[in-house]
């Protein structure tokens, strides 16, 4: 099984090649075909989880062979705490969007060509361990993206797919300088993250310096930060059930992957630095901006997206602070986000393929019509509001903890949040959920038995990590303090090269 | 009590404890999974049968755990039950473990106790409704999170109880959800209590943190009553960190305390089934931030202006609330305001550094009140649902039961000795003489006003004549057994639980503070110092007994005057100062209005604009550099086009006029060509000459 | 006073200038012909002139023999080729030959 990460990045790809094969006509065949190939992936995942090592932070289940050996360049894959999580929430999310994804019913082959191309790509972002791998896989989760959310979205769709199709590329470009930065700064020039790595002591300030900042914009723009967010409510809207689905749970963790796995280990002097301005305080401007955004907005998706961005500012929060629970609040948030946010964006679905329109003020009492319904939308809504004994309770209170300790003015800004959210999300549910029901709806049907399934899975995790947060947290923790004692350990490069 | 003694004898664990809050949990569960196929083949009353055992078991629990407390040592009365291993990160540790003692003990009680009586009693009032599954569901999922509350042995998994019975709050008061004003009051309770959660976040983080800087990092509550002391000389902004995590955790309480100014919420959550407004917004969840603060003793005892503050706001909102519920005319208002009100007296209690007290009145006020919300929906319930007490009256000739359990539910309340009210109310004014006569004025004051208007409510509801219709008359009668039987038990407890608390002036031993006393650290200390100075106050305490018991009884004589005997006209009171003070007291002031000017409607034109400013200022950017891009392209393309291309084009251009011209020459005429022929020759031989 | 090389190169030159004008100026091409016709042949007087006069030797004479010999095929392609003209535009008028005009 030592190969088990080339496996679960492949065979979605075999899955995609399978797919194109079939007649163009055959739906159910081809959908059926799709998601037996993400089944796999989902089960291996399973199996790394239970056989991952927790007392180690190192790197596990490495492959390792030469690919460009005039580069230097490997096929070097293999996981810590940090990736492994990543990779099994990909996996975990993969086939709840094919799932999610079966009522496409135009271009179904190239549909599910696509995602399966996706699903590649993620899984190969987080296993890799050799930069250009990783460029290479993170450029192929853009292509099917514009694809998917251009062809198969709302009537912005166009506009939506160009706007983060070029905007995440800039950011790519920006990532490829700073790779190269990095390449040809090492003697001898490598794109082995792990002797990026290790080398790190060696960088001049200055070099980390511009090193950071590239591959920070490139990353914000992902996460994504403000003022580099505008296309995410673009981009929710307009795609999708299944994409927004895993565009939030997955694509936007790219982005704080990223600095965690580039920016932290291999510029740790730059962290330092910037960690205050461009993490902590974006961070809490993300978390209010989001949450007050959202507030206003009267499209259902939009407030799920602003509510992403405004989640996705703890995780920046909690980098920061270089503490034990900061920065295991903030992978956790990283996890939690992807389940709950995924919730939403699946329940917003079930009613926008009923209802076929999304305004918030178009709806009403909706509880008395789909009681089951009703009740997934409140584990989930609660969770996003960060309940107790639910997932994200636990991530943002630790998130808030390391930030007490790393500034309080900025922790008592960032935890004024949780009376906003509660605001926007109880609004939101009160004027879609409750009241007197709506006569147009009045005869809505229920969940469906296959949008049970994509729900149920992520409900009970939801709530078996708000009992158990360790469940995920053992898998962290060890990778987390050794990158945090990376950073604050950093200092002055003692020979720094030209 | 040295608590440091307390935690080096062996920890005495009891694996019971876990089902007090466990059970609960599971009829909870239950209920939302298949509480409609109970409903549907057993009739509500599978439902609620089955909800009801669950806290029936936990009193029993509770009674028993309560007797293996009291064979344990004062001083190592403490059983714990650690059941998992929750969050271990860094220095912070907090596991899912229940602790009992003393306090907790009290508060099961009342908890388990009153919990049950009220669902049974919700089997009753319940009767015509469809998603009774839901409710019992709800109410149960509410047990469940109040006992970890009170039973939670550390910050983080009290909070879980905190917001948990936050959100049954939130889903009880909105149960009827139809209605959009429900659904409103629900949000209203759960956003206004956020605002206090957000106080005890931010106490609780610091608290975390600071004894983190003293080298003793731990969250639960014995960890932190055994290092407070180690806080003593930290600052935090130039102020003692034991005064800004105090007067946090403060914040924290008065959210769901119902305190100024964070009381709003309370009335509006009437909107409920009145069973809910009893449990929740009377008896168990309100009390929340008092028990926090009971159980923070040592800690409120370090800060001494932050203990100004919690019993300066109790007093005022005692007295504050009162004055509201003088008016109301909605009988569920008129006791939202008491409960609000005697919460204050509460807090003046824990304020003034007698948590005894505070604690007693808690428990008191848990029956009285609680009687007297079931009572009223007793009263609601026959009436069909009409709560407006002006087409009441004459009601105690058609429910007999309800009257009496009412009436003594109310002069318990009055503080009428030797009723329960009066005991634990008496208690708390003396202890807040002795520390500041202002505080005891608001609170005789509030006092004389909630004799009175409790009592206008007795006499317009069950005395006089009937105001309501015929047809509501007609069906008149006492409620089921289900709803009184609750009701007599409650009233039962409102004469007898003052008993527990009497104090040495009037010859008991006060058994309560006893019993609490190895939880209240440091506090014998006081009780000694009291017992000394005692003797000298003794005048003091009976003439502010007397005083209390004079205004309550002056308080009722004036209702009676007002109406029952009709002698006086509540117009003379209602025109008093230009009609201004009525009007202001029968609006609440304004306060709410004012709540939803400055707060949400400022809240939502910031949300508007920053959607705003997101979508035109930076999507604006974003589009702009769009627009900047096209144009840029447009320019290079026109650049090519024009130059690049251009210059190709030009040479090409210039060798076609270049040929234009030298094709001239070709005249295609012979003699031409022949001419030039001899001319040239002709210059170049000449040239060759020279 | 004989008659010396100046009276035949005399003889010649006017024989070329008159050759030289009609291929000047006649409109007609056989004009032209005659023309450069009258040119050889001026050009022949002057090489024999030469020969006899000058230098010892018959090569005057020679190329004499030699420009007669190309004078006579260059007149059968020149009128070749005027008759393959006049064919055409029915006319050998040289002022109407312009189709080399560029």
């Amino acid at each position: 099984m030592e190969n088990i990460l080339t496996y679960m990045t492949f065979i979605p790809l075999a899955g995609m090649v399978a797919v194109l094969a079939m007649p163009r006509d055959a739906h159910e065949l081809i959908k059926k075909v799709a998601l037996a190939f993400t089944i796999p992936p989902l089960l291996m995942a399973i199996w790394l989880y239970m056989n991952f090592d927790r007392t180690t932070d190192g790197v596990q289940f490495m492959i390792r062979h030469p690919w460009i050996a005039s580069y230097n360049i490997q096929y070097l894959m293999g996981v810590d705490g940090l990736s492994v999580t990543m990779i099994l929430l990909t996996a975990l999310l993969c086939p709840i969007c094919i799932l999610a994804s079966w009522g496409i019913d135009k271009g179904v082959k190239g549909y599910f060509a696509l995602f399966l191309l996706l699903n590649t790509g993620m899984t190969g972002v987080f296993s890799s361990l050799d930069f250009f791998l990783f460029y290479i896989f993170w450029e192929v989760m853009l292509l099917p993206m514009y694809f998917l959310i251009g062809i198969w979205g709302g009537p912005r769709r166009e506009y939506a797919a160009i706007k983060f199709f070029l905007y995440t590329l800039f950011g790519s470009v920006l990532m490829l300088i700073a790779m190269l930065g990095l390449y040809f700064y090492n003697e001898p020039h490598t794109f082995d993250m792990l002797v990026l790595m290790e080398n790190a002591g060696t960088y001049s300030r200055q070099f980390q310096w511009w090193a950071w900042l590239a591959l920070f914009i490139g990353f914000a723009i992902k996460i994504p930060a403000f003022p580099f967010h505008t296309w995410l409510p673009d981009a929710h809207v307009e795609a999708p059930t299944a994409i927004s689905v895993i565009l939030a749970g997955v694509l936007l963790k790219m982005g704080t992957y990223g600095i965690l796995r580039v920016n932290f280990p291999m510029l740790p002097l730059a962290t330092q630095e910037f960690a205050f301005w461009a993490l902590a305080a974006l961070g809490t401007l993300n978390i209010v901006y989001g949450a007050l955004c959202a507030m206003a907005q009267a499209d259902m998706k939009k407030l799920v997206a602003y509510s992403s961005i405004s989640h996705m500012g703890y995780v920046m929060l909690g980098m920061a602070t270089l503490t034990p629970q900061g920065i295991n609040g903030a992978v956790l948030q990283m996890f939690n986000h992807g389940t709950v946010t995924a919730m939403l964006f699946l329940l917003v679905g079930v009613i926008y393929d009923r209802a076929h329109h999304r305004q918030i003020d178009g709806f009403g009492g909706l509880a008395s019509v789909m009681p089951v319904y009703t009740g997934l939308m409140t584990i989930a809504f609660f969770a996003a509001l960060g309940l107790p004994g639910l997932s994200a309770f636990i991530s943002e209170v630790l998130v808030l903890l390391g930030a007490w300790r790393y500034s309080m003015p900025l922790t008592i800004v960032a935890a004024s949040a949780v009376i906003l959210t509660a605001g926007y999300m109880l609004w939101m549910l009160q004027r879609v959920w409750l009241g007197p029901v709506n006569e147009k709806y009045a005869k809505m049907e229920d969940v469906s038995v296959r949008e049970m399934v994509t729900l149920v899975p992520l409900a009970i995790i939801v709530i078996v990590l708000g009992v158990y947060p360790h469940a995920v947290l053992d898998l962290i923790n060890p990778t987390l303090l050794a990158l945090n004692a990376t950073v604050a350990n950093a200092t002055e490069a003692v020979a720094a090269l030209p | 009590m040295d608590h440091a003694a307390a935690h080096h004898v062996a920890e005495q664990t009891s694996h019971l404890l876990r089902w007090i809050p466990l059970l609960p949990l599971l009829g909870a569960v239950v209920n939302f999974l298949v509480g409609v196929r109970i409903q549907r083949a057993f009739g509500r009353f599978g439902v609620a049968a089955l909800a009801s055992a669950m806290p029936i078991l936990s009193f029993f629990l509770v009674v028993a755990s309560f007797f293996q407390l009291r064979a344990l040592p004062p001083e190592g009365r403490v059983l714990f039950d650690n059941v998992m291993p929750w969050l271990h990160i860094g220095s912070f540790n907090a596991d899912i473990a229940f602790q009992f003692d003393p306090l907790t003990a009290v508060m099961t009680l009342v908890v388990t106790g009153i919990g049950s009586l009220i669902h049974i009693y919700s089997y009753g009032y319940m009767d015509h409704e469809p998603s009774a599954w839901r409710f019992f569901a709800l109410l149960n999922l509410f047990m469940f999170a109040m006992l970890t509350l009170v039973m939670g042995d550390n910050f983080l998994l009290m909070f879980l109880g905190w917001e948990g019975v936050g959100l049954c709050s939130w889903g009880l008061i909105g149960f009827w959800y139809s209605e959009i004003a429900n659904a409103q009051a629900g949000n209203k309770a759960f956003i206004v209590n956020r605002i206090g959660d957000f106080g005890f976040i931010l106490g609780f983080a610091l608290l975390f943190w600071s004894l983190d800087a003293a080298g003793h990092a731990t969250v639960t509550f014995r960890g932190v009553a055994e290092h407070a002391h180690s806080l003593t000389d930290m600052t935090v902004w130039g102020w003692p960190v034991v005064t800004v995590i105090t007067l946090f955790l403060f914040v924290g309480a008065a959210g769901k305390s119902a305190q100024i100014p964070l009381y709003i919420w309370l009335p509006d959550a009437m909107a409920g089934p009145t069973p809910v407004s009893a449990l929740i917004h009377a008896a168990t969840m309100v009390t929340a931030g008092v028990y926090m603060i009971a159980r923070l003793n040592f800690l409120y005892d370090m800060a001494p202006a932050t203990q100004t503050v919690v019993a300066t706001v109790g007093a005022c909102t005692a007295l504050f609330a009162a004055t509201i519920g003088l008016a109301q005319n909605d009988i569920k208002k008129v006791l939202a305001y008491s409960t609000v009100s005697q919460l204050g007296y509460m807090f003046i209690g824990v304020g003034v550094g007698a948590y005894t007290a505070g604690v007693f009145h808690l428990v008191t006020h848990a029956f009285f009140k609680a009687c007297l919300f079931l009572g009223s929906g007793s009263v609601i319930h026959a009436m069909h649902h009409e709560q407006d007490m002006r087409n009441m009256g004459g009601l105690r000739r058609y429910m007999p039961v309800t009257f009496w359990t009412f009436l003594i539910a109310t002069v318990a309340i009055a503080g009428i000795p030797p009723l329960a009210g009066f005991f634990s109310k008496d208690e708390i004014l003396w202890k807040a003489f002795q520390k500041d006569p202002t505080l005891w004025a608001l609170g005789y004051a509030g006092a004389a006003m909630t004799a009175f208007y409790m009592f206008r409510l007795v006499f317009m509801t069950f005395f006089g004549e009937c105001r309501a219709d015929h047809h509501t008359v007609e069906h008149l009668h006492e409620s089921s057994r289900w709803m009184t039987m609750p009701l007599v038990v409650l009233a039962i407890g409102s004469v007898t639980v003052g008993f527990l608390g009497v104090p040495p002036a009037l010859g008991g031993s006060n058994l309560f503070e006893q019993w609490l006393a190895p939880v209240m650290a440091g506090h014998q200390l006081a009780h000694d110092a009291d017992a000394e100075h005692g003797h000298h106050d003794l005048t003091l305490e009976y003439g502010l007994m007397a005083a209390s018991i004079g205004i309550a009884l002056a308080g009722i004589g004036l209702a009676w005057l007002m109406y029952h005997r009709k002698a006086l006209r509540p117009e003379i009171f209602a025109q008093a100062a230009g009609g201004w003070a009525y009007k202001a007291v029968y609006n609440k002031y304004w306060v709410d209005e004012a709540f939803y000017a400055v707060f949400l409607g400022g809240t939502l034109g910031l949300a508007r604009a920053f959607a705003w400013f997101d979508q035109t200022v930076i999507d604006g950017v974003v589009n702009g550099s769009a627009v900047v891009t096209r144009l840029a392209s447009r320019i290079n393309g026109a650049f090519d086009f024009r130059i690049i291309d251009g210059l190709v084009n030009l040479t090409a251009d210039i060798i076609h006029g270049f040929g234009g011209f030298v094709r001239r020459f070709q005249t295609g005429s012979i003699n031409a060509y022949l001419y030039v022929v001899v001319m040239v020759v002709t210059a170049v031989l000449f040239a060759q000459a020279w | 006073m004989g008659v010396g090389l100046v009276h035949y190169l005399a003889v010649g030159l006017v024989l070329f200038c008159l050759g030289l004008f009609c291929v000047l100026t006649r409109r007609n091409a056989i004009g032209v012909l005659m023309g450069v016709e009258l040119i050889l042949n001026a050009a022949n007087v002057n090489f024999i002139a030469f020969s006899r006069f000058g230098v010892a030797g018959y090569d005057g004479q020679v190329f004499s023999i030699f420009v007669i010999m190309l004078a006579a095929a260059e007149a059968a392609i020149a009128l070749a080729i005027v008759l393959g003209i006049y064919r055409r535009q029915r006319s050998i008028d040289v002022e109407s030959m312009r189709l080399l005009q560029g």
